[in-house]
Formats: C-alpha cells, sequence, structure tokens
C-alpha cells in the first residue's frame, strides 16, 4: 500500500500541511512588516533595550534610577505585575472562600450579607472598582501633614499607608512625604482592593458550587460514622469540593492577572505601563506590544501549569491521568 | 513509512518557509515599482494649475487633492491648541494649521477631516498614512524626527515645562521640591525632562504616572501629588477650569524647551514643503500687516514682499506646486499667525504672546524670506 492511501500518515501529512500554511503566512506578515518598517525609516528591533530610560518609576522592588536601561525599567515593570499578582491572587482567595462559605451559612444575616457582597462586586466593571477604591484613597484620608495615626506608628494619608516596620524603621514626615518604614502607596492599595474584591465574588461562588457539589450521601456517611462538623469539611467535604472548585478558580486567577493590566488606569507602573511609556519613548510599538504579550502569555501560562499540577494534586486517586 | 512522514515534513516546512522568503523578495522589488506608477497616473486627476514636475516628487499632494480633503491629526481635547465645541466644530491653533494647509492646497480651509489622537497613537496613526498632517502639540526632538521615519515641519508655539502647586503648600519655586510627589502623563518629554530636572538638581521625586489627563488632574486637585508637572500652557489651561483657580499657583520655573509643531511622514518633501511654508506664510503675514480682513486691499500694494506673498507677482506658488493664490487663501480663511493666537491662545487660556511673539516684538517667532 502507497503510504498515502495509510490513513494515519495523511492524517499526520495534513497537520504538517496546515503547520506549513500557518509558517508561510506568519512568514509574510513579519517580512512585509519588516519591509514596510524599513522603507518607512523606522527603527526596528531590541537595540533600545541597552539605552537609558530617562523616566521615574515610583515603586520599585529592585533598585532602580531614571540612568538605568529600559531593559531594566520594564524588569521593574514585571515585578510589579507579578507582585499585585501574586498578592491579589491570595487576597481574592481568601476572601472569596470566607464569602463562599458565609453564603451558605444557615445564619439568614450572614448568608444574605454574602448574596449582596458576590452580586455588587462581580456586576460592577473592574475599572469602576479601581477607580472607586482610588477615589476612596487618595480623597477621604487627609494629607501626610496631617495623617490619621490610629495605632502608633500606624499613619493613613492620601499618600498611601506607612508602617512602622523592623529594620525599615519608623516613618516620619520629612518635607513632603513619610520616610522611613514600610509605605503601601495609594495605587497599590487601591489596585489590590479593587481587582482582589472583584475576583473575590467570582471565586465565592466557585467555592460555594463546589462545596454545593459534594454528594448529600457522602455527607451523611461521614456524619453516621461519627465524624465531627470540622471532621467532615476537613476529611469529605472539602477533599470532594475542591475538585470542582480548582478548574474554575483558575480561569479567575488567570482573569486577575489580565485584569491587573488595568493599573494603567490609575498610575501603578506594572508592566503594561512601563512598556507603553518604553513605546512612547522609542517608537517602537511592535516590539513593545510583543513584549506585553510574551510577558502576559507567560504568566497565565504558568499559572495555568501550577493550577493544572495542583488539580491532578486533588483529583481522586482513580480519576488521575 | 515513518522516514518516508518525515521526508515529507521536512519538505513541506522548507518549502513553506522558503516560500515566504521569496515573498518577502518580491513585495521589495515590487514596492519601488508601485511608488513609481502612483504619480504618472495622478496628474491626470489633479487641477489644471499644479505644474507636472512638482506632482512627480510626492505622493501625499496627489492624494489630498484626489479625496478633497487633508486629514489631520489633533488632540482628543486641548483647549488653545485643539478641542471641539459642542456642534463638532474644531478650533486652536493646532487646528489652524490644517485649516491652512487646507486653504493652500484646496482654496477651502473647511476641507480638513480631523482625527483625534491620544499621546500613544499619534505617531503611529502618521506613520500608517492615517493622517497627512499631525498637528498635536508635538514637541520637537531629535529622536522623534528621526528614528520615527517622521519630519517635524517646523516650531508653531515656544513652551515650556512648569510645576503648578497649590498655594497652601507655600513652595515657590521648583528647586524646593525635593522629595515631592509629582502627577505626570506617561508617554511625554514632560516625564523625560522631569526625571533630567530632579537628577541634574541632586533632589528626589515620586512620580505619580496615569495616562488620562481628566484623572491625572483629578488625582493632583485631590491631594495625592505635591506639584503637577507639564507644559505650562497646559498648566495654566488646567488651572484655569479649577473651581478656585487661586488655590493653585504656576510656579515661574521653566525646566526644558517645549517648541511645539506639526509632523509629517518622511520621504515627501513636496507636502513637508507645502506645511511649512504655510506656517511662514501665516507668520510673514503677521509681520506685514496683513490680516484675514485687509488681505484684499493688501493684494493692490506696492510693497513687492507682499506682492510675491499674496502671489500678485508669481512665483512662489508654482514652485510649491500649488496655485499663485495660495498664501492668500490661508491669510483669507484663516489669519495670520498673530490672529490664531489671539483667539485661541489668548482669548481660551489668557496667555500673552511672550516668547511667542514676533522677532520684530522681541519673540521667537521668525519665517525665512517668502521669495
Amino acid at each position: 500500500m502507497a503510504f498515502w492511501n495509510d490513513r494515519h500518515t495523511r492524517g499526520v501529512l495534513y497537520q504538517v500541511a496546515a503547520l506549513g500554511g500557518v509558517i508561510l503566512v506568519g512568514g509574510i506578515l513579519v517580512s512585509n512588516t519588516m519591509d514596510n518598517l524599513a522603507r518607512q525609516n523606522i527603527a526596528t528591533g531590541f537595540r533600545f533595550l541597552t539605552r537609558e530610560a530617562g523616566f521615574g518609576i515610583s515603586e520599585h522592588l529592585v533598585d532602580y534610577s531614571p540612568a538605568d536601561t529600559y531593559l531594566r525599567a520594564l524588569y521593574v515593570g514585571l515585578l510589579n505585575t507579578l507582585r499585585i499578582a501574586l498578592s491579589g491572587i491570595a487576597l481574592a482567595t481568601l476572601l472569596g472562600i470566607v464569602v463562599g462559605f458565609a453564603r451558605l451559612s444557615s445564619n439568614w444575616l450572614v448568608a444574605r450579607l454574602a448574596s449582596v457582597y458576590v452580586e455588587v462586586t462581580r456586576n460592577v466593571p473592574v475599572l469602576l472598582h479601581l477607580f472607586f477604591w482610588y477615589a476612596v484613597v487618595t480623597q477621604a484620608f487627609p494629607s501626610p501633614g496631617a495623617a490619621l495615626e490610629p495605632i502608633t506608628g500606624f499613619f493613613l494619608s492620601n499618600r498611601g499607608v506607612a508602617i512602622s516596620w523592623p529594620g525599615l524603621g519608623v516613618p516620619t514626615l520629612d518635607g513632603f512625604n513619610f520616610r522611613g518604614g514600610a509605605v503601601l502607596s495609594p495605587e497599590l492599595s487601591a489596585l489590590l482592593i479593587g481587582i482582589a474584591i472583584y475576583t473575590s465574588g467570582f471565586i465565592a461562588e466557585t467555592v460555594r458550587g463546589g462545596i454545593l457539589s459534594v454528594p448529600k450521601g457522602q455527607l451523611e456517611a461521614a456524619r453516621s460514622m461519627g465524624l465531627t462538623g470540622w471532621q467532615v469539611l476537613r476529611f469529605v467535604t472539602m477533599p470532594l469540593a475542591l475538585r470542582a472548585i480548582v478548574p474554575g478558580t483558575t480561569n479567575q486567577y488567570l482573569n486577575l492577572a489580565k485584569n491587573s493590566a488595568l493599573a494603567v488606569a490609575i498610575g501603578y507602573p506594572d508592566f503594561v505601563s512601563v512598556a507603553n511609556t518604553t513605546i512612547n519613548q522609542t517608537g517602537q510599538a511592535i516590539e513593545g506590544v510583543a513584549m506585553i504579550m510574551a510577558a502576559y502569555l507567560t504568566l497565565s501560562l504558568l499559572i495555568s501549569a501550577f493550577m493544572n499540577w495542583y488539580n491532578r494534586h486533588v483529583a481522586l486517586i482513580g480519576e488521575r491521568s | 513509512m515513518s522516514r518516508n512522514v518525515i521526508v515529507w515534513a521536512v519538505v513541506i516546512i522548507v518549502s513553506a518557509v522558503g516560500g515566504a522568503l521569496i515573498q518577502g523578495q518580491i513585495d521589495q522589488k515590487s514596492a519601488p515599482v508601485a511608488a513609481k506608477s502612483e504619480p504618472k497616473s495622478a496628474p491626470a486627476a489633479t487641477t489644471p494649475a499644479a505644474p507636472a514636475q512638482t506632482a512627480a516628487t510626492g505622493g501625499t499632494l496627489d492624494a489630498v487633492r484626489q479625496r478633497g480633503s487633508v486629514l489631520c491629526g489633533v488632540n482628543t481635547g486641548l483647549a488653545g491648541f485643539g478641542i471641539a465645541d459642542s456642534q463638532g466644530k474644531w478650533t486652536g491653533l493646532d487646528v489652524d494649521i490644517c485649516r491652512g494647509v487646507a486653504a493652500a492646497v484646496l482654496g477651502d480651509a473647511e476641507k480638513v477631516k480631523y482625527t483625534p489622537l491620544t499621546t500613544q497613537q499619534r505617531f503611529t496613526a502618521l506613520q500608517s498614512k492615517e493622517i497627512d498632517i499631525l498637528s498635536r502639540n508635538t514637541t520637537w526632538t531629535l529622536g522623534r524626527d528621526t528614528s520615527l521615519g517622521l519630519n517635524f515641519v517646523g516650531i508653531t508655539f515656544f513652551d515650556g515645562q512648569g510645576f503648578m502647586v497649590r498655594t497652601a503648600s507655600k513652595v515657590t519655586n521648583a528647586k524646593s521640591l525635593n522629595g515631592a510627589t509629582v502627577c505626570v502623563q506617561p508617554g511625554t518629554t514632560t516625564e523625560l525632562n522631569l526625571a533630567d530636572f530632579f537628577r541634574s538638581n541632586n533632589m528626589k521625586f515620586q512620580p505619580v504616572v496615569i495616562e488620562s489627563l481628566q484623572e491625572l488632574t483629578g488625582a493632583f486637585v485631590a491631594g495625592r501629588c505635591d506639584a503637577m508637572t507639564t507644559d505650562i500652557s497646559g498648566l495654566v489651561s488646567i488651572r484655569a477650569t479649577q473651581a478656585k483657580p487661586d488655590d493653585f499657583l504656576v510656579l515661574p520655573d521653566v525646566i526644558s524647551k517645549e517648541p511645539l509643531g506639526p509632523v509629517v511622514r518622511h520621504g515627501d518633501d513636496q507636502w513637508f514643503d507645502i506645511v511649512k511654508w504655510t506656517i511662514f506664510a501665516m507668520i510673514e503675514a503677521e509681520e506685514k500687516g496683513i490680516t484675514s480682513a485687509n488681505v484684499e486691499q493688501m493684494k493692490s500694494s506696492e510693497d513687492p514682499a507682499i506682492k510675491r506673498l499674496l502671489g500678485v507677482t508669481a512665483g512662489n506658488g508654482e514652485a510649491l506646486g500649488l496655485k499663485e493664490d495660495w498664501a492668500a487663501n490661508v491669510i483669507k480663511l484663516v489669519g495670520n499667525y498673530g490672529e490664531s493666537y489671539d483667539r485661541n491662545i489668548k482669548a481660551q487660556l489668557g496667555l500673552e504672546r511672550g516668547i511667542n511673539n514676533l522677532w520684530t516684538k522681541g519673540g521667537l517667532v521668525y519665517a525665512p524670506p517668502v521669495r
């Protein structure tokens, strides 16, 4: 039999041909773009990354000054994105679990309040959450000179929260702003609260759905064996519920990571914000947008891979593949 | 058989990649041919006054004539420079440049189609030929003039970057802003000048970078920042729109040069010349005392410079590839530079001429001889 009559071989050939087609189209696009840019005398390539950035970034987890390169600036932005994504995921999960359980509470008031929380948070666009919390932080608190100090060494002002921190010292007002101590800026606070609360509404519903998905018989069986309420939750409800909760929560984590790009609206210097400034200063939009896409794709795939690993970990033995 | 599959796969991938490369080659070769063939057919459609020899050098003029309108990229809304009123009518100093070019090329200042652009969209829009002119309070810098594939035409407004603070803060000059939090828009030369200023004075600052000007102003007014920075014309404009302008103070320090002017694409010298000399004609008209009101009387002037400018003595129009009355149309329909300044910058922002006065009156505004 000739190989083109073999069904399996033909399948492989079709796939290779399709891949070839994709590469062809991609190649034409890339070569045409490069050609057009060259004809219009527009600079291309990534050489700009080693040039001096020249702009300031308010929040940096590693040392940064305007004399550093664009590459360093983008690295600072990437760390800021990771910081907001990870802390946002942690806070949203915590809130989501609490509210998800609260909505199943037998206490009428707690359950109703949780329902209102879920409906309000997940039905308001995330951008409005950010503007709302940013306005709260900047408008509701006094200037640094008249900062609130509810606890000694804990200052609340429209410049954010300044806290005494071991190794960083006590915050003191020096000129315009607080010096020393740990500072949580209004932009980071508003962004963290905004996206965490928004996402927690969705996570709460996933958690509630997961718990409700546990067959009643399992719980009755557990109780009839003499397990206490806590033991039922710990050894029966949660292991079974997690299987339903994890995939849905993964989606919410991915959404949260991507929504963090809205930071640009309220001035938190995340990766998109720094990359946008870079695009503007260098004029190299294609390279800049490609880097933004690559960064978010990598971040999303990493979150996804981790959650898939965790999902397999919590799956029933018989269902693991 | 599996070896066969691998062989076929390699053949297909190699041919696909090869095909892509060849395609790229063909495009490169065919491009100049297409560019050359365009002007050949174009003169037939242009107005008879256009001399054939100048039409061959660029595509924008022909495209504008065929379309019957100038595509102009403007600010999304900055009083004095480019702002649309409730009827959708655009006014401003930047807008007047586009109206002037439409008057020079088409004889009608209203034949302009406006595209409002953010700081981030503006250069891409011009590069991709969505617009013919970018006239959007854009600062002329070496980097933008070269690596973006664009040409800055000239300077229509000499601006400088400054700071605005709250009057209550008792800050009276920029040097006492050490440690301050400063509100600034991203993607602007302003952001870089801010960093330069603090670095060169060994001072520290915290930037708060928000793209939308409204959000940024809101953050500053709410007290998020100690100072706000942008071009002084912009600060004056923002201060004027506050409920209590006296609560805010624009500091006297000017920390940078911000020469604002229109931009065109690299490689179309004829269009570059037309936009450039439209601006110079407006400046020259002010210097010679020609206004939109008296331009018709001025045509009978005995001054040879005025006669050349208004096309009574022929030559300038032909050199630009335009009708001889191009400059007369600009002045009649848009006005001279001073008229545009007074109508827009002075009336809407209350800014005096200052360094934007004519060179004969102690300013920097100067036009080469229109001859």
